[in-house]
């Protein structure tokens, strides 16, 4: 290779172009500032092009729907006749109707089932799991529990419909061990339709959680445990002083993803509850699916989702930074 | 060293040793009851009386069949195909260009541009989805392919870009260089040098986009109207509504839905749990 002397910064490598060419045509003159200025500003002009592809796909099916959304929600708007300017009426309507109150509210309570739940349950299934590290049937295990993570949430939704029908195995199993008195049409109860849907949401995220726990203490050092049981560490003790603390990063990625998935819970619920008995399950998503494409409330479900967005930026952003501060 | 075990009581011992097996065989029980549930469900003869755990007698695998002609699930799967094979490849190929910019190029304000494609992240469908069907009818692109690949293009391109340029970070430093000194083109460094030692990033990130374009329920839901011509999930959704009652067909298009992506799931099952895994590590 003639080239191979080049200094770094040499203009031959601008001549780099998203097409077939192997080597552009003006490699050869090197001799002056001003070729290898324009050179520069070539190849940084055709390093843009490679982003191109993303982008625009990205601005015009993502952003500037986004973007669309937030203006969409200043106005009346039955999507049929003409939309009329409201100002920011729709997000006072927000604030003041019971019915999507309520929705909010069911979205809190489901982080407890999505998030805190699953992060709960994850932690301590890790936690007795790494002991045995490495052991036989780990790899078996780990795809089980991710199973949940690839189905269609659509199909999990029929799959515990099934489950909490009244003629489904959790009232089978609660009458085989003579608790029949308790069994229930779960997911048309006003009490226990919401906890129900909640429950749901913690078998599909349990297990996400519970492996990345566990990816997380194979990176731990296990002399930091030796050390402790040194000093008479108990499991407990070596669970709450050394693993929680040192999984604090994974912490933080589950906590963002679960608080996404309980936040947009809209496929579950659609299947499952479609919101009801009632408005006992109504979250956000199914307010604003019914409000934009059944209801004629195109500016108040754009409100809607404006503030689903807003809320779910803000809830990633604080665990990052959450998760970035020193202990 | 001898401390730590001759002190704990035997019991504790005894409870250390089997906790764990019995943990995970629960764990694994609790994931796997429901889908046996579901599946004796599906061999169940159509309009008997169910009960959640029970067998069959015999096998009425016409469950099956009836989903995949009468309910139209043959048609269904195959625009979920049809439009895995749009996404995957396209989104694939855009986000690997962008990372491999974003990571080894020099881009004019390439962190900007980064952190306005990390924005998309936190953009929820729901955010996206109402002037997605207004705009998309507006140019004629609802119930079309097209339509609905482009709005998931868009919806996955963050993770992929995100996901690439990590994996083009990663590359030995001197390896680009060296191909630069050579005279290769930034795109021949990426073709010839790159990207035959990226297989494994590639695979995952195309396994990961096919599990959420085949999963992906509301944007098919409403960019395409027409039921017949709906994504498999989406047909799914709205046989529920249909034929809610009918359990063991319902059951059978459960699974008919549910199989594709299990397959590819246990078939490239360390991609896609890596990928989840580390990909959620966010920079």
């Amino acid at each position: 290779m003639t080239t191979a002397h080049r200094r770094p910064a040499d203009p031959a490598r601008a001549s780099a172009a998203p097409g077939p060419t192997k080597r552009g045509p003006d490699r050869a003159p090197s001799d002056g500032r001003r070729t290898a200025r324009s050179g520069h500003r070539r190849r940084r002009a055709v390093a843009s092009l490679y982003l191109l592809p993303a982008l625009l796909p990205y601005t015009l099916f993502a952003v500037l729907p986004a973007l669309h959304t937030a203006y969409l929600s200043l106005f009346d708007w039955d999507g049929v006749t003409l939309p009329s300017f409201v100002g920011l009426d729709n997000y006072r309507r927000i604030a003041d109707d019971p019915q999507l109150r309520a929705a909010a509210w069911h979205a809190g309570a489901l982080i407890l089932f999505f998030s805190v739940l699953p992060i709960c349950v994850g932690l301590v299934a890790a936690a007795i799991v790494s002991r045995r590290a490495g052991r036989r049937g780990t790899g078996l295990v780990r795809t089980v529990l991710f199973l949940p993570q690839v189905v269609p949430l659509v199909a999990v939704g029929i799959l515990w419909r099934w489950v909490y029908a009244e003629d489904g195995i959790l009232n089978q199993a609660l009458r085989a061990v003579g608790l029949g008195g308790l069994a229930d049409a779960w997911l048309g109860s006003f009490t226990w339709a919401l906890p129900a849907v909640g429950l749901i949401g913690t078998w599909v995220v349990s297990g996400l959680c519970m492996v990345l726990f566990l990816s997380g203490t194979q990176r731990i050092d296990q002399e930091i445990y030796e050390a402790a049981r040194m000093d008479g560490a108990g499991p407990v003790r070596e669970f709450v002083s050394i693993t929680v603390p040192l999984l604090r990063p994974e912490f933080a990625v589950a906590l963002s993803i679960t608080v996404i998935a309980a936040l947009s819970s809209f496929d579950l619920i659609y299947i499952t509850t479609g919101g009801g008995p009632g408005n006992s399950t109504v979250v956000p998503g199914i307010l604003i699916y019914r409000l934009a494409f059944g209801g004629g409330g195109v500016g108040v479900a754009s409100a809607l989702a404006v503030v689903l967005t807003a809320v779910i930026s803000v809830a990633v952003l604080v665990i990052n930074r959450l998760s970035r501060e020193a202990p | 060293m001898t401390s730590v075990t001759s002190v704990t009581s035997p019991a504790r011992a005894v409870a250390g040793r089997f906790a764990a097996p019995v943990v995970l065989a629960v764990f694994m029980a609790v994931v796997l009851v429901p889908f046996a549930s579901l599946l004796l469900a599906a061999l169940q003869p159509a309009g008997a009386p169910l009960t959640g755990f029970a067998l069959p007698d015999g096998l009425h695998l016409e469950n099956f069949s009836r989903a995949w002609s009468a309910a139209g699930f043959g048609t269904l799967l195959r625009s979920s195909v049809v439009i895995a094979v749009c996404v995957v490849p396209a989104a694939v190929v855009c986000a690997t260009l962008a990372g491999y910019a974003l990571a080894t190029l020099d881009v004019p304000g390439r962190g900007r541009f980064y952190a306005y494609l990390l924005l998309g992240l936190s953009i929820p469908t729901e955010g996206t989805v109402i002037p997605l069907y207004y705009d998309l009818r507006a140019v004629g692109l609802t119930n079309t392919v097209p339509g609905l690949a482009l709005a998931e293009i868009g919806a996955f391109m963050p993770f992929g870009v995100f996901w690439m340029r990590a994996h083009f970070a990663t590359m030995p430093r001197s390896l680009i260089e060296a191909a630069r000194l050579d005279g290769a083109s930034s795109w021949a460094t990426l073709w010839r040098i790159l990207l035959p030692s990226s297989r494994p990033a590639v695979t995952t990130l195309g396994v990961l986009y096919f599990v959420w374009s085949w999963n992906q329920f509301l944007l098919p839901l409403i960019l395409i109207q027409d039921p017949s011509r709906r994504t498999a999930p989406a047909g799914l959704g709205f046989f529920t509504g249909q034929f809610g009652v009918d359990v063991p067909l319902l059951a059978a298009a459960t699974l008919i839905v549910i199989a594709p992506v299990v397959l590819v799931y246990l078939f490239f099952q360390r991609h896609f749990i890596s990928g989840v895994l580390s990909g959620a590590l966010k920079g």
